[in-house]
Parts: structure tokens; sequence; C-alpha cells
């Protein structure tokens, strides 16, 4: 049973709070993956949590146990680095051999265990060489290798996929959730890449300034976030953001994107006349005939193909632009003026002042951080 | 590389054979003293053909020199072996409290610890002669001049700043995360220190430990003023070959040879390891 729980960790470095009263709750077996942008803390964190540096205030426990005070190689942990941090000076075997010659096994048990975790990362044919002769995708998997070899417990994972190739990038993040579920271990993964935070958590926890800003599974991230900065950090192409003043008439709330009117259904009537700001994601947004009700006319500027989809950028009438995707292969204009159909019940809407998102009528704050 | 022509090769070529022979001639030319006898030396104009005589190395060895006024007692070889026993003990000492200060130093940032180490480095601000004085008058309170531990405490003033500074240097130079990494496998801060961080600050250890040893083996006056004749190193020792009958230069030649083929021969043996050492600390992690 490894729970780990931290309960308001703060952080300074001279003057400057990394961590500000932070706590968290990452449950057995559970991959909480921690998404931010850089200077967020994310690294920090996970330090702390390995026990390499100590916090100013709060408490970590891990399983229960209090590990604020324990040395680094009592806490039980596996560790994986952005940098990889391998061993110069020893083989991989010796490098993934570290955690299992720590606890004093006999050479046939240390030998067997590199084997088996070296099979699983499918590097069992260099083992026997230093880190230089290493390719970056094998340097990472003997990172990984090596963080797993003990069987810990709780491992921890430092944005592991950053200084691989987009390749291998894709590969391991089709290749960890299986991997990670096979160790049966609590995860905590720090990442920048929020396809990787959707792929590989069970939660998400997003970090901004010292603090989380919001936890909750890929899909409530996705589908409520808690604020504009977040609702822009996922999904691409990014979320369109037009500032907007919603009105209120006997169908109900509804703001105008060049004079036409578009239904935002479930909104509660308190937001008629305060200064919003609309997130529409790019696939919420359908080309459409100008017969249609509610069709907004636009301009198309560009087209770009992105693989599985096609992304257009269009101008409406009052110049605001407007990114909108569709599947690749749908018919859609390439130039000229088109109208758009814009789904409502789709759409978020945050407070223009503060950033948060505006709950619909009758929504629990569920999956947001207090 | 591939495009040097020859004209450019031969050029290169003499600019590195001109700077071998200036900085090889005096060797070379001591060589060539120490198997002549002094008439052969002074004699002008000077001759590079003579007949090669191993009377001066024969009469460091027996340490009986034979000079027109008759035969005087020479203790050079056991100056050399002083001189061995004084810069290897030193530097071992110098390694043992120094390394593991470095580190320190190199990984904890404690209050005042940028003031002692600027403290350490600062003992060789001051030129030997100014701390000779003073230091003579507290050896002798102390009952440590003419001792080989006085000297050895004093030699550390040359030593440890030096091997502290640059092992610093080199244990900066190890990312932080390979030892994090080593700690979170499970290991102790101390299996850390050993199985780590010394492999690889191993080269820069090397080399502090051979310049040290270099300084150490050259120094002249601090065993001249705090030692007396059996105790002193060959630096102090060739002193000896100046006598009231003249200066011995085939001696001198000779005792130069002899003198300088251990720290040549810890050069060349030390610069492998440390060319195979700095190619391996070159990966990162």
């Amino acid at each position: 049973m490894t729970t780990l729980e931290l309960k308001n960790i703060v952080k300074r470095y001279k003057t400057n709070t990394v961590l500000d009263d932070l706590s968290l709750d990452v449950a057995d077996g559970e991959t909480l993956v921690l998404f931010g942008p850089s200077g967020a803390g994310k690294t920090v964190l996970l330090r702390l949590v390995a026990g390499v540096i100590d916090p100013d205030e709060g408490k970590i426990l891990i399983g229960g146990e209090d590990m604020t005070d324990v040395d680094a190689e009592h806490r039980g942990i596996g560790m994986a680095f952005q940098n990889f941090a391998l061993f110069p000076h020893m083989s991989a075997h010796d490098n993934i051999a570290s955690p299992l010659t720590a606890t004093r096994s006999s050479a046939e048990a240390i030998k067997a265990g590199v084997g088996k975790v070296a099979k699983l990362l499918k590097i069992d044919h260099v083992l026997s060489h230093h880190p230089k002769a290493l390719s970056n995708g094998q340097k990472q998997r003997t990172a990984l290798a090596r963080a797993l070899a003990g069987s810990p417990p709780l491992l921890l994972l430092d944005d592991p996929l950053r200084n691989v190739d987009a390749k291998l990038r894709f590969e391991m993040r089709l290749e960890l959730p299986r991997l990670l579920a096979s160790q049966g271990a609590t995860v905590v993964y720090v990442t920048q890449d929020y396809k990787e935070a959707m792929a590989l958590g069970d939660r998400i926890a997003v970090m901004a300034n010292g603090k989380i800003r919001q936890i909750g599974t890929p899909e409530e991230i996705y589908n409520a976030p808690a604020d504009i900065g977040i609702a822009s950090l996922f999904g691409d192409p990014t979320i369109n953001l037009l500032d907007v003043v919603p009105q209120k008439d006997a169908e109900g709330i509804y703001v105008e994107i060049s004079k036409v009117r578009v239904a935002l259904p479930g909104m509660p009537d308190s937001v008629a006349g305060q200064s919003c700001v609309i997130g529409i994601r790019p696939e919420s947004i359908t080309f459409a005939k100008s017969t249609v009700k509610g069709a907004v006319p636009i301009e198309v500027e560009a087209e770009t193909p992105l693989n599985e989809k096609t992304v257009t950028l269009v101008v409406t009438v009052g110049k605001r632009e407007l990114l909108v995707s569709r599947p690749a292969g749908t018919p859609g204009p390439v130039s000229g003026p088109a109208f758009i159909l814009i789904d409502g019940k789709t759409t978020f809407l945050f407070d223009k002042a503060s950033g948060a998102l505006i709950r619909k009528a009758g929504e629990t704050e569920q999956g947001v951080a207090a | 590389m591939e495009t040097t022509s020859t004209l450019e090769k031969s050029l290169r070529f003499l600019a590195l054979s001109l700077v071998v022979i200036f900085f090889m001639f005096p060797i070379f030319w001591i060589f060539l003293m120490s198997f002549q006898t002094n008439e052969t030396i002074l004699q002008i104009p000077p001759s590079i053909v003579f007949t090669p005589t191993l009377s001066n190395y024969a009469a460091l060895i027996t340490g009986k020199l034979t000079t027109s006024a008759g035969t005087l007692d020479i203790a050079f070889m056991r100056n050399l072996g002083n001189s061995v026993f004084l810069s290897v003990t030193s530097v071992a000492l110098s390694l043992v409290l120094g390394v593991p200060a470095a580190y320190a130093f190199a990984r904890h940032k404690f209050r005042g610890s940028e003031d002692i180490a600027f403290t350490l480095l600062s003992f060789r601000f001051a030129p030997p002669l100014l701390v000779l004085l003073p230091l003579t008058q507290y050896f002798q309170w102390l009952g440590l001049s003419d001792t080989y531990v006085g000297l050895i405490w004093v030699y550390q003033l040359i030593c440890l700043p030096l091997i502290l500074w640059i092992v610093r240097g080199y244990f900066e130079d190890i990312s932080a995360d390979v030892e994090y990494a080593y700690r979170i496998a499970g290991h102790s801060w101390f299996a850390t220190f050993r199985k780590i961080a010394l492999p690889l600050a191993g080269p820069g250890i090397a080399a502090a430990g051979l310049l040290a040893f270099i300084f150490a083996w050259n120094n002249f006056v601090f065993a001249l003023v705090l030692a007396s004749a059996d105790k002193q190193p060959v630096t102090v020792g060739a002193l000896a070959f100046v006598t009231s009958s003249g200066i011995q230069y085939g001696q001198i030649a000779s005792a130069i040879v002899l003198s300088v083929t251990p720290t040549l021969a810890l050069a060349l043996y030390a610069q492998r390891y440390l060319v195979e050492g700095l190619s391996l600390g070159a990966v990162k992690g």
C-alpha cells in the first residue's frame, strides 16, 4: 500500500517561493501526471518527494509513514531523470543494477533482476556498453530500467521523454502505460507535453507558479478547464479565445459573434452583461451553408493539414481570428468567404477579470482543486 | 585536416621543432654535462664531442665527492630519499584532507563555506619568505624544527590549497543528478562519494595530485630554513656542490638529471590515466 501524501509543502529559494503551501494525494497504484510550464515547480516537487532536497515547511508521507526527515536512500523510491543522469563510468548493466547492489542481493539475483527489466525495455543487447556508447533512446531506456530495477512501490519520472526524438517519444508514449501498469507501482510523472499528460495520467495535476491550479482526470481537465490558462495549455490546435459580453433574451444566454446569435445553453443568467472570454475548441466549429440558422460569415485565410486533421484559419467580419479543425479528408472551403457554425454546448465561458471558468448552472465544482 | 598541403605540414613541423628545441635544449645540455668532467664542461669553445664518464654519477651514488682539495662527503642519495618521502607523504596527506574538503565545499553551501575555502587559498598568496620567520619561531617552541612531521605540515601550505581548489572544480562539474540517482537507488552518501564522485573526479584528483607533487618536490626555501642536512631534499642538497674548491658543474648536472627523473616518470605514467580519465569524464550522463 503506497500512497503518497504531501501536506502544505512550502519550498523557498532565498526570497523566491517555488512551492507555495501545496498539498497533494496520490492513491495506491495511480499514475498522477504533474503538468505545467517550466518554472512551475514540478521538478522541485519531485525532488522533495525523492528526498534529495528538503521542504521548508510541510510533511511528506509515503505509504502513511512520515518521510519528511528520512534520507533519500531509505525512501524506497525509483526515479528517472530528465537528463538521464546515468553513471558515466559504469556499464549499462551496472547502472541498472545500482538499486539491487544497494540491498546487497546475491550476484545471481542482480544478474537476473537486471536481465528481466532490460528485456522488458528491449536493451538486453547493450548491457555491456557504457553510456557513452548508447544512443539517446537507449540511454533513456537504461535510465528507466534503473528506476524500475528495484521494483520500487513509488516511481518518480521527471519528464523522461523530454530529451528523445519525436519518433521515440511517440513509441514510448504508447509503451509506457503498459509498462507502468505491469509494475503496479504508484507513479508521479512530470511532463510539459499535454499529449503525454493525457495519454499517461489517471489524473493530471496542473501546476503553475508553485501551486496546483487544477487536479482531475484528463477528461475533466479537457472538458472543464478551471481557467483560461489551463484551457489554452490543453489541446492542439489551441483553444480560440474571444472577448465577449453575454446577453440574455427569452431563449436564454447568448453571445454575438459578427452580429450572429450563438446560444450558450445552460449558462447561469448572472453572466449577462459581464465581461467574459469565450473559449471555443477548434473542433467545436464546423463549416456551414449560409442558409443555416446561426451561421457566422467568415473569410478563409489559410489551411494547414495536420496529419489526421485539417486546421483552417478564418477571420470574422470583426477581424477576429479563429482556428477551425475538421477530420482530414472531409470537404471544406479553401479560400474566400464562407460560414461557420459554433457549437454553444461545448464552449467555455471564463470571467475576463479573474480568468476563472464560469460553470454552467447546476454543475458542481468536482475535479477542481479548492 | 584533409586539406593540409605539404607546405603547411612542413611549416608546422618546423614551428613545432623550434618550440621543442627551445624548451628541451637546456635539459639536453644538462644531460650531456652530467657525463662530462668539470674540465671538459668549462673548456672554451664548448664541444659536443667528449669522452663520456660516469664519474659524476658514481660520486653521487657513493656519496664521495673528490675535488682537487680532497674528498668530501655528500648526502645526495639521502637528499633524494628525503625528497621522495617528503613529497609523497605531503601529497598523500593533502589528498586525504583535501579531497573530502573539496567535496564538501562543492556540494554543501553552508554559512561561511566560501570564506573558509578562500582562507585556505590565501595561504598561497603570501610569499613563503614572509611567513618563514614567525614559522621558525613557532617550530622551535613546538619542537617541530628539523623534523619530518614539521616539514610535511609546512608542505600542506603548498599542496592543500592546490588540491582543494582544483578538485573542487571537478566535483562541481559532476551533475548533482548523477549523485542523486545513486542516493535514490538506495546507497548512503558515503557510498555515493566513493563510487560516484571519486571515480568521476578521478582525473582531476590525479592532475591536482601531480601538480602538488611537483610543487612540493621543487620547494626550496621551507626545507632550507626549517630542516638540517639529514632531513633536507635535493633542492637544498644541491647547494653542497658549491664547494670551496669551485663549483662542481658535472655533479650538479647529474644531480639534476637524477632529481628530475622521478617527477618525469610520474608525469609520464599519470599522463596516460589523465587522458583516459578525461575522455571518460567528458560524457554527459
